[in-house]
């Protein structure tokens, strides 16, 4: 599953190297049949016209200036979970919890933001509700973490828990405390006044903070895991947490560290997209970019330089399936079948190559 | 203030709780030959919108059922080949399932959302119905429940009291030592992964044509999966105490109706999310009644004691590992 590095030897015949750069566009061609079939086969199925499917999801991701800058906007949010999950995937956690602690930060820079509301110097409540989203969503997972390491609960259930009790604690506090003046609705809380707006430049109507916040995620990620000690210890207890134990290093500390990582940055993701799209709290808020993250990370086969790429694309693929019902009467959810499937078919082909690269040498 | 009613309230547990329990036999049977099927939310939905569609267009709830069930097959028989012959992370095929099933489901049935389709019609079972109390708690509902129940039953037996139960139980606990008897563990296992989906889509089938009849987006049903996963933790992977946990989780559910009565500033989804944490409580206490300092502390406190040893409970040894034949 774990990338390595093909180490290329020079003395290596010509032949077998073209053999292998045949075989890897061979996979990607096979990976992009499956996926094209399949989805063909499910729009054959749900009666709408398939190439006209594709052509309107092109056409609604990058056919325009707005459009584009909606993709980046989907792209942020989900970069910054996916950076944040690879250090749990290091470390071997599934932090399917990701999803609450988005849902949290954005709960904690609604706090803020809220309190900001009338005072002077509102850029620094801005840049203070942006940290304290990232806090939220640290907590959030510390929370799990402790659930995992001192409560012997498997990160999956207690992530799955705390994302539907802060699903709850969002509903609560909509339709609670944080109610608009006269009726509380779906709709969330009340607008914040212009000046806690994150602001936006350009045709894109992109926050330039988000866009940067989010390649320096990406930055530190990849240092970080690359070329730092914590990079090298977390896939030392990720691949063996014993030896890793007998070595010094205590698995269940780093554990913790992973989390706090992965949180901080899903709640900086929702901290984005209270402050920077919706302006307000809504149940909604987190758009399940959470779970999205985890099939770009899987996707990106846990390379932290293939996420943002991987991200775009399926970012292009929400973004565009939007106005599929209206053109076609069909579901927006063409996008997650896609996603699903193209996730599906790498991990088929994975192991597919596994197993004849076992049959070959035995 | 309202009242309860207590043979009503129990009488809509036992109703309400059927596709879980059936799920959440589906899933024991699944992990107890050691694999996990961690696709269950995706296929409940799924297969609850097979047979909704099916049985709209043929007007056949049998067919719409036996759809769900295919689905549900479908779906698991997936994640065995990925997971048994394939060698890739039952958890990360059964993720990606839930989100693609759930999706997939959402886009074929979206020309079914919102229609009145058919649903099971009641069949209380004469003379049975008219004990007091038990009557009207056990045996006045319809064909689905009252599969369930009988299902809970029939799983302990073949689980605990056949053959092929044992054979089941050695793939999940030692598939080494099982194969060295002449038992094929991958064979075994894919089988049951297969039964267990099948439970799983009918489960579904339970769901949009009898507790929660009809299709939409949201349907109703979402959530469940991850219930039911949850729940067989819980069970300590006994089918009749992961059947007990069905039973107290719809119980909760019913009671968060009445609360939502009795307080109604605050919103339903609230009471809908207060399992979990009581989920995640009992999980710690599960992981405790296995410590052994926590048990010597528990010594002389009875009551706790008591409770550690309902609680106790131990994860099929080569759960989610899968085998290797040399």
């Amino acid at each position: 599953m774990k990338s390595e590095p093909v180490i290329m030897n020079d003395s290596a015949p010509a032949a077998a190297r073209s053999r292998r750069v045949f075989r890897f566009f061979g996979e990607i061609g096979l990976t992009l049949s499956i996926v094209l079939i399949f989805a063909v086969g499910v729009l054959l199925l749900a009666g709408a016209p398939p190439f006209s499917a594709f052509y309107h999801l092109f056409k609604g991701s990058l056919g325009s200036g707005s459009k584009l800058g909606h993709v980046l906007n989907t792209w942020v949010p989900l970069t910054l979970c996916a950076c944040g999950l690879l250090y749990t995937f290091r470390i071997g956690l599934w932090n399917i919890g990701v999803e609450g602690q988005v849902m949290v930060g954005a709960v904690f820079t609604t706090l803020i933001l809220r309190t900001g509301m009338g005072q002077p110097f509102p850029n620094a409540f801005i840049g203070l509700a942006l940290l304290a989203g990232g806090i939220g969503g640290g907590i959030w997972a510390l929370a799990t973490g402790y659930l995992k390491t001192r409560g012997g609960v498997n990160e999956i259930f207690a992530g799955l828990g705390m994302n539907f009790v802060a699903q709850g604690l969002i509903l609560w506090l909509i339709f609670g405390p944080w109610k608009r003046p006269g009726v509380a609705s779906m709709s969330g809380t009340e607008l914040f006044p212009r000046e806690l707006w994150l602001p936006t430049a350009g045709f894109l109507r992109l926050s330039p903070v988000g866009f940067t916040l989010t390649l320096f995620a990406v930055a530190v990620t990849a240092v970080l895991l690359r070329y730092a000690r914590i990079g090298l210890n977390l896939r030392a207890i990720g691949g063996n947490p014993r030896a890793a134990y007998l070595f010094g290093l205590q698995p269940g500390r780093y554990m913790l560290l992973a989390m706090i990582f992965a949180g901080g940055f899903a709640g900086l993701a929702g901290g984005l997209q209270v402050s920077g799209i919706y302006h307000r709290l809504i149940p909604a808020i987190s758009s399940n970019y959470g779970y999205l993250a985890l099939l770009v990370v899987m996707l990106a086969n846990y390379n932290v330089w293939a996420v943002p790429a991987v991200a775009f694309f399926f970012a292009c693929l929400n973004v565009g399936s939007i106005q599929l019902p209206m053109v076609l009467q069909v579901d927006s959810s063409l996008a997650g079948v896609i996603q699903g499937t193209l996730v599906l078919a790498v991990l088929a082909v994975h192991g597919w190559r596994a197993r004849s690269r076992k049959a070959g040498s035995s | 203030m309202q009242n309860i009613d207590l043979i009503i309230l129990l009488a809509g547990v036992v109703a309400g709780a059927a596709p879980i329990v059936m799920a959440t036999l589906g899933e024991t049977i699944t992990e107890k030959a050691g694999i996990i099927n961690l696709s269950l939310d995706g296929t409940i939905l799924l297969s609850a919108m097979a047979a909704f569609a099916v049985s709209f267009d043929t007007g056949s709830l049998l067919l719409g059922f036996a759809a769900a069930g295919c689905v549900g097959a479908l779906v698991a028989f997936t994640v065995g080949v990925f997971s048994i012959y394939l060698g890739q992370s039952q958890i990360a095929v059964g993720f990606v399932l839930t989100l693609m099933c759930r999706d997939l489901a959402y886009f074929l049935g979206n020309s079914y959302a919102r229609l009145h389709g058919p649903q099971v019609e009641p069949a209380p079972i004469p003379l049975l119905r008219d004990i007091p109390v038990v009557g009207p708690i056990f045996f006045s509902h319809n064909l689905p429940v009252y599969g369930s129940l009988v299902l809970i039953g029939l799983a302990w037996w073949y689980l605990y009291r056949t053959p092929m139960g044992l054979r089941l139980r050695a793939v999940g606990e030692h598939p080494r030592a099982a194969y060295a008897r002449g038992i094929h563990p991958r064979r075994i296992q894919m089988i049951y992964v297969l039964v267990g989906g099948l439970f799983v889509g009918i489960a579904g089938a339970v769901f949009s044509l009898s507790a929660k009849p009809g299709w939409g987006r949201p349907q109703g049903a979402e959530g469940t999966g991850w219930i039911a996963l949850a729940l067989v933790i819980f069970g300590g992977w006994h089918p009749v105490r992961a059947a007990l946990g069905a039973y107290l989780f719809a119980f909760l559910q019913m009671m968060g109706i009445y609360l939502q009565g009795w307080f109604p500033s605050i919103p339903a989804q609230v009471f809908q999310v207060a399992p979990f944490p009581l989920m995640i409580f009992t999980l710690v206490l599960m992981y405790l009644s296995r410590k052994e300092n926590f048990l010597l502390r528990a010594e002389n406190r009875p009551r706790l004691k008591s409770i550690l040893k309902i609680l106790s409970g131990s994860a099929p040894t080569a759960l989610g590992k899968p085998f290797r034949p040399e």
